[in-house]
């Protein structure tokens, strides 16, 4: 059978069962407000977000392949396109925007204008150190990381912390290369 | 005063208008979140019941909020006063709001006076969970009775709310019912303004 044709990230979001996401974003504030009442300090908060994230990257991967039929990207920087146009589309229905690649093709930022997890939200002074979308920094890794890359994310700019955008910076650490994963005695 | 000397502008969410509350995620989106914080719950507590009051507190906070948003946007800034009323603000406004569709049905208790059911086939948050057999009766829906008593709470109708699975004939799988049994102080009010 002939691989399917990669399906945009508009086509793919528009075919899956969609809820409102004011839900979303209420219950990720649910969420959030449960770790500080737990964890009380906010790098533990965000450790844990990150972490969350993370479990869902590592999950999500699987459905973002099966509907998008993306096969292999020929190098980071198509990975990182694909991220930002199919991947954020079809979960969060908004799309990012790639720049500022450095020389070697292996960082690049993805910009964000429109962030669901956001809305109505303000950070207390007391949560100023507070990365409230940690969460989706740790999706995009654990995603990553089930097609073996090693990454490294950061977030240059927050608009929760004032910044006129949200700005991931994404840094591929390493291919790994992919392994048999079955011995032949298990 | 707040942002003083910094250099950074804050955007006020005062300030911005309201979204008419049209925009959606995927459906997988909110499960994966949903599902995460039902697993770090998990973490937090020892014993089933914990759990549920975890899960209701987490839908509490949501319920208050959408309350508010809703009045403002849906009712233009009046909300309910009255019982049923209220309930079927809930079983109509709200569940269309959040979950796509009205309530499958809204009851009144036959044993009780106090008591009214909202029951749903397969509630947005159930969909993809299934209950481990050692978890016994625990229903995630625990989360919706959470936002249900979070709106009649905040609406000045306290209330114990709780989700229960209740199986269904030739069904395989339980419908879920979030069981509202109103405070004393609610039906006095509601019998004072006959």
């Amino acid at each position: 059978m002939a691989p399917l044709a990669p399906r945009s990230g508009d086509a793919v979001f528009a075919s899956v069962e969609r809820v409102n996401a004011e839900l979303f974003t209420l219950t990720y504030g649910a969420i959030v407000r449960q770790l500080i009442t737990d964890l009380e300090e906010v790098e533990e908060v965000n450790k844990q977000l990150d972490q969350m994230g993370y479990n869902i990257g590592v999950r999500l991967i699987d459905e973002f392949l099966a509907k998008s039929n993306v096969s292999r990207c020929v190098d980071f920087k198509e990975t990182a396109e694909v991220i930002a146009k199919v991947g954020f589309k079809m979960f969060l229905g908004v799309t990012a925007t790639v720049i500022n690649w450095d020389a070697e093709g292996t960082s690049c930022s993805l910009v964000l204008e429109d962030n669901p997890l956001v809305d109505f939200v303000e950070l207390p002074d007391t949560c100023q150190g507070l990365s409230y979308c940690n969460i989706l920094s740790g999706v995009i890794r654990g995603a990553l990381e089930m097609v073996s890359m090693k990454t490294e994310i950061t977030w240059v700019r927050d608009m929760l912390q004032g910044d006129d955008a949200y700005e991931l910076r994404v840094k591929l650490l390493k291919q790994v290369p992919e392994e048999y994963p079955y011995k032949d005695d298990d | 005063m707040i942002g003083v000397g910094k250099a950074k502008q804050y955007a006020n969410v005062l300030d911005k208008p309201l979204s008419r509350g049209r925009q959606e995620v995927s459906l997988s989106a909110f499960a994966f979140l949903f599902s995460e914080l039902v697993q770090y719950n998990q973490t937090q507590v020892d014993n089933i019941a914990e759990l549920e009051r975890r899960l209701e507190d987490a839908g509490y906070a949501v319920g208050a909020r959408v309350l508010e948003l809703l009045c403002h946007r849906e009712k233009g800034n009046r909300r309910e006063t009255r019982l049923l009323g209220i309930l079927s603000f809930i079983h109509s406004t709200v569940w269309k709001v959040l979950f796509g569709k009205v309530a499958d049905s809204l009851e009144k208790g036959t044993e009780h006076e106090d008591e009214y059911m909202i029951s749903e086939k397969e509630l947005l948050v159930n969909r993809f969970i299934s209950v481990p057999k050692d978890m016994g009766a625990f229903n995630c829906g625990a989360f919706v009775a959470g936002i249900v008593r979070g709106v009649l709470d905040s609406a000045g109708f306290p209330a114990v709310v709780t989700a229960h699975f209740v199986p269904i004939e030739g069904q395989q799988r339980p419908r879920t019912t979030i069981l509202i049994k109103f405070a004393e102080e609610v039906l006095r009010r509601e019998a004072r303004l006959g």
